[in-house]
């Protein structure tokens, strides 16, 4: 809502010394946050009003010019060539003479143009840096100014608009009325309420028969006609200018008159043609098939919970959004039926959207109008009109009235402190609540409040609260802190997230969140599963409709943007959630007035599909940087398989690795992670049909684990650490090429039995010397006991048990 | 050598003269003082200490004097022994000392050269801020709540005191998962934790809920459709504005410097009333000290208590939520957003692993 600070101060006597400084202030403690505060760009030097004294029209040019000889207050008058044609002689202007500045750097000089010298400029309202207008000059009217008179201050050139963000719930500031409510409240200053007037009673029969069907979303219609419109009387250039800085376009006076009431008192109005108008009005909602062409010019389909104002012809306009084409005002519209209705907000507001059609109009109904003002809305417009367009009244008001009475709220005078939590005197509360409209009925400690026409916003206890409140003052509250309770901490989930996080980072990887939405086609190209994912109505990008049920290709984007922006060396990791697909179960919509019961809510949280924690990582390039110590270490397989390692270690479980197959990982290096017989992941290097499709680099490597799936850590128990000497043990075996490493270890350690202390695989070799099929692995062991110095006798025997036990998955011994 | 039992003269056993023990000590002296090096000294050290050296040899003849003589000359080779064994201990001191220098000034590096041998990893900032918020609640007694992100309808918007009419449940500004009456939606705030919350639990609840919101903006230097929230609820006996105002100032004091402040707008949120915009002194902002606007609170509306199955008679609280990538641009001075959401290894390297 936009705020000329002139038109609030003809409502409120702001007291002495109330700056923009001061206003602003008072705007955000009422709670209308100041989005901007709008000056008229700086003009210097002379600009002046001046009065049209002759006109002649130059012609043999591409377009008619006139050449104007304009009284400025000297003399002798001012010749000005003028391009424009949409003033007359006896027209007072603003004209920029000679030594003037306009916005954007505009020097004004006396020059030499269509033969003629123009001795300055007569000026539009775009060229003062007042408003958009620039299909003519701006014409002050024909009196009341004197030539001469310096212009600035006539055209608002001094003025400040505040433009003020309203939130929803107070509709009643979307209008200079509501805003000079709070301002006059918030200083203590005597204002004019410019809806006190008392609409006159106009005699005669109703102007038109009305009828409407639906009392519950308009329980409030009124109409008024006019006759005798000159439809040439242009909008006076105070109300443009008013309209103008308060964002609104000038159309035609009788246009311009209802926006201009719509801004001074908040209630939208709209203007019909009444020779347009077909038998009697109906407000009904839409039937089977109707359309509907509005103002726009679009050609609308109609849906039953559009609610209508009808005449004969059908649909005329859309209730509280926007009028129809068919009973426009025209150019030569005499005779105009004046509208003013009070519509339900919430069906105005689904009309909206339903139509994305947020008009001045509907934003005011979608916040709740005043429905008290419909009648003297019509009054101040008839009454605008009849001043500046020679319109008068013709016929009685009609007035459909169903309004039931206002609801009372009993408020106890002592729960604005209990919630502010500094003292507020019932006095105190009684006077703030009177201040924005309540009437308020003491008895005993409670108040019978009933909140004013205009604030349908005030419902409960608590809202009468803030209005206490805000009154007091937010800031007077101080701050102080609440005793909790104990809490215990984060929780064990909580902790472990955080330390993968952690781990991770620690072995050199950059955590990367993405966006959870995913396409069809990349999930095709990883060979992820898309049936079952979610899908969104209303994705942002159609390309990207689905929920993640996967890390991978959210983490391969945020590697392939990085390397587009020529790093070379990655790994990145995302810690998030993936949506697993549902059950298809419609998750219930509860009435709010009480806890769900124990069924409902089952059925609420039960409908909310699963989304456990994932962990995963992508690589690629070298994993050790080069340096002076060597060429570095390109990223492999292995290097995803020990990422889930830090995963599981920093998770304290223990992880178990063999063969997998799995898209979109290469068929021979998945590494299939387990947590005893569970699946918990796949780690290794991405199938090179995925590298080439996503154009990674070959042998780019990805781990991607369900962090749900591990089961909580287990109480570490501490081991005996042993004194006595260890023995240390070199066994190179040879064994079946597709026998697993893993395999081999599994049995050494079973045959090795307690003795042994430490086992670790120290090279592997395929080649020639291993033999056909085969290759050869060596494992350093350490043997130790905790209670003895062992003998080599024992030793040995340990040995050739663990022997004797890789011998059983086909290792032999070599040399 | 003289034969044990010849009569003798002390005299005609030479070796053990003074004359000859003083020259035997001043030879091996000099040999000492000579040896330029370890190895010099070790090869000079027989000739004069050694089994074959002046002064063993004439140790051996000891035995040939009489009784009366020997005394005399076996301390004369005592005295020549210990000068000769302080004198090789003193050069093998110094030229031990001069060897270890030598050593360790070849073994000299460039202590300057890289050591960056290991990637340098990093957490997100996104994920750091929400811990460091978490944590400074946890410290105050709260506890760390959490909801799913795709969320049930209800629990966003309804429970919310947020009816099917409100601007904010269309398309144009939450997303809505398929099929059109799923009743499922991507939350568009954290408040449906507090929903939760106060279902599953029975007051007094202190609890705060980060995480991943979603609205449907495009992104821009100023917006992203998904983004990050911090929710702060307290329900319990006796709270009021100023628990509310005093849990916002311990927060900002925290997280901003203890010269930080609050201050409240009047604000309208549905769930609740009275409700308030808060704006926190930040005296480290980037362009000067100045307010800066961070996110809503106020007091649970008593509607929302009555749908969660408290009873606003008895208990009533407070609620705040602030947007994290808000704090992220005015506390670490991110200017874009897209920095933020892009997921850029050399932006995220720049925070670490904890704020």
């Amino acid at each position: 809502m936009k705020v000329p600070v002139s038109w609030l101060s003809e409502h409120v006597d702001l007291p002495a010394g109330t700056g923009v400084a001061e206003l602003d202030t008072v705007f955000v403690r009422q709670g209308l946050e100041v989005e901007d505060v709008l000056r008229a760009p700086a003009t210097t030097g002379p600009l002046v009003v001046g009065r049209v004294l002759e006109i002649e029209e130059l012609t043999g040019f591409k377009k008619p010019i006139r050449y104007c000889q304009v009284d400025v207050g000297n003399a002798t008058p001012q010749g000005i060539v003028c391009g424009a044609r949409n003033f007359a002689v006896g027209d007072l202007v603003v004209v920029a003479l000679p030594g003037a500045v306009l916005p954007g750097d505009f020097a004004i000089a006396a020059r030499t143009t269509y033969d003629h010298v123009s001795d300055g400029m007569i000026c539009s309202s775009r060229e003062l840096g007042v408003g958009e207008d620039h299909d003519g000059i701006l014409v002050l009217g024909t009196d009341g100014i004197e030539p001469g008179t310096p212009a600035a201050g006539v055209v608002g050139l001094d003025d400040v608009v505040f433009d003020l963000e309203v939130t929803t719930d107070r509709g009643y500031c979307m209008a200079i009325r509501g805003i000079a409510r709070e301002v006059a409240g918030a200083l203590g200053a005597p204002w004019r309420d410019p809806a006190a007037a008392t609409p006159p009673a106009w005699p005669g029969e109703p102007a038109w028969t009305v009828e409407v069907e639906d009392p519950q979303r308009c329980d409030r219609f009124s109409m008024v006609a006019v006759e005798g419109l000159d439809p040439t009387a242009p909008s006076p250039w105070w109300l443009r200018r008013r309209l103008s800085r308060c964002g609104i376009r000038s159309i035609s006076l009788a246009v311009d008159v209802t926006n201009y009431v719509m801004l001074e008192l908040g209630q939208p109005m709209h203007a019909f043609d009444r020779d347009a108008l077909r038998g009697p009005v109906v407000v009904r909602t839409a039937r089977p098939g109707e359309r509907l062409t509005t103002l726009d010019g679009v050609d609308r389909a109609l849906d039953a919970d559009d609610l209508l104002i009808t005449d004969e012809s059908g649909p005329i306009g859309l209730a509280g959004v926007m009028g129809g084409a068919s009973t426009e005002i025209s150019g030569s519209t005499t005779a105009v039926l004046l509208e003013a209705a009070h519509w339900e907000p919430s069906g105005i507001g689904r009309g909206v959207r339903r139509h994305k059609l947020p008009s001045e109009a509907a934003k005011r109904f979608e916040r709740g109008t005043d429905p008290d003002v419909t009648v003297v809305a019509l009054a101040r417009a008839a009454e605008l009109l009849a001043t500046y367009g020679g319109a008068r009244v013709v016929g009685g008001v009609v007035d459909v009235d169903t309004r039931g009475p206002r609801p009372e709220i009993a408020l106890r005078a002592d729960r604005p402190q209990a919630v502010a939590g500094i003292p507020i005197g019932a006095d105190t509360v009684i006077d703030a609540l009177r201040i924005v409209g309540c009437s308020v009925a003491p008895e005993g400690a409670v108040l019978t409040v009933t909140p004013p026409s205009w604030r349908p916003d005030l419902t409960d206890p608590a809202d009468l609260v803030e209005e206490v409140v805000r009154a007091v003052g937010y800031d007077e509250i101080p701050g102080v802190l609440p005793t909790v309770p104990p809490g215990r901490g984060l929780t064990a989930d909580q902790r472990r997230r955080r330390s993968v996080g952690r781990a991770l980072a620690d072995a050199g990887y950059v955590e990367a969140p993405s966006y959870p939405f995913v396409g069809a086609s990349v999930l095709a190209t990883l060979g992820l599963p898309a049936e079952g994912l979610h899908a969104l109505r209303n994705p942002l990008s159609d390309e990207e409709p689905l929920l993640r049920g996967s890390l991978l290709p959210g983490l391969l984007a945020t590697l392939a943007r990085n390397l587009g922006r020529g790093q070379r060396d990655l790994a990145v990791f995302e810690l998030g959630a993936v949506f697993l697909p549902g059950d298809g179960a419609v998750a219930p919509l509860p009435s709010v007035d009480r806890r769900p019961d124990g069924e409902t809510l089952a059925a609420l949280l039960g409908a909310v599909p699963d989304q456990p924690w994932h962990v995963g990582v992508a690589l690629t390039g070298l994993r050790e940087p080069r340096g002076h110590w060597g060429p570095g270490r390109a990223a492999d397989w292995a290097d995803a398989v020990q990422a889930a390692r830090t995963v599981a270690g920093a998770a304290g479980v223990e992880l178990t690795v063999r063969a997998g197959d799995q898209l979109p990982w290469h068929p021979g290096r998945c590494a299939q992670l387990l947590v005893g017989d569970t699946v918990v992941g796949h780690a290794g290097e991405l199938h090179p049909r995925v590298c080439a499709a996503l154009e990674l680099p070959p042998r780019t490597c990805v781990m991607e684990l369900d962090l749900a799936a591990l089961p909580a850590k287990a109480v570490a128990q501490g081991p005996h650490i042993s004194a006595f000497p260890p023995v240390h043990s070199d066994l190179a075996l040879s064994v079946p090429a597709d026998v697993p490493a893993a395999d081999v270890e599994a049995a050494l350690r079973s045959g090795a039995g307690e003795l042994l202390e430490d086992l670790r695989l120290f090279d592997v070799y395929t080649g020639e010397q291993a033999g056909e099929g085969q290759r050869s692995l060596a494992y350093a062991l350490t043997f130790r006991a905790t209670d003895r110095t062992l003998t080599r006798a024992e030793v040995g025997e340990a040995v050739d048990a663990a022997l004797r036990a890789a011998g059983a998955v086909g290792a032999v011994r070599r040399g | 050598m003289s034969g044990a039992n010849d009569p003798f003269d002390p005299k005609q056993v030479a070796a053990l003269s003074p004359e000859a023990l003083d020259s035997a000590v001043r030879e091996g002296l000099a040999a000492f003082a000579g040896a330029a090096d370890l190895d010099q000294l070790a090869a000079v050290r027989p000739a004069h200490l050694g089994d074959r050296g002046p002064v063993l040899l004439a140790r051996r003849e000891l035995g040939a004097l009489p009784p009366a003589a020997r005394k005399d000359a076996g301390q004369r080779v005592n005295t020549a022994r210990l000068a000769l064994t302080e004198a090789y201990d003193a050069r093998l001191a110094v030229l031990s000392a001069e060897r270890d220098e030598r050593v360790l000034a070849e073994e000299r590096v460039d202590v300057t050269l890289p050591a960056d041998r290991a990637p340098v990893g990093a957490r997100h900032p996104l994920t750091t801020i929400q811990d460091r918020i978490a944590d400074i609640f946890v410290g105050m007694g709260y506890e760390v709540a959490e909801g799913p992100e795709l969320e049930s309808e209800w629990l966003n918007f309804d429970a919310l005191n947020t009816g099917p009419d409100h601007p904010a449940r269309s398309l144009a500004d939450t997303f809505f998962v398929a099929p059109e009456g799923s009743g499922l939606v991507l939350r568009t705030h954290t408040s449906p934790v507090q929903a939760r919350t106060m279902l599953e639990r029975t007051p007094p609840i202190y609890v705060v809920a980060p995480g991943r919101v979603f609205r449907t903006d495009e992104l821009d230097a100023t917006h992203t459709p998904v983004f990050h929230q911090v929710e702060g609820l307290a329900i319990d006996r006796g709270l009021t504005m100023a628990h509310l105002r005093g849990t916002l100032e311990a927060l900002a004091k925290a997280l901003f410097g203890p010269e930080s402040e609050i201050r409240w707008r009047p604000h309208f949120f549905p769930f609740t009333e009275p409700s308030a915009e808060f704006d926190v002194w930040f005296p480290e902002h980037r362009d000067g000290p100045q307010w800066v606007e961070w996110g809503g609170c106020g007091m649970v509306n008593p509607r929302v208590l009555v749908a969660c199955g408290i009873d606003p008679e008895e208990y009533g609280g407070f609620a705040f939520g602030m947007g994290i990538e808000r704090a992220l641009q005015f506390r670490h001075g991110v200017s874009d957003m897209h920095d933020i959401v892009e997921g850029d290894v050399r932006f995220t390297r720049a925070f670490g692993v904890e704020q």
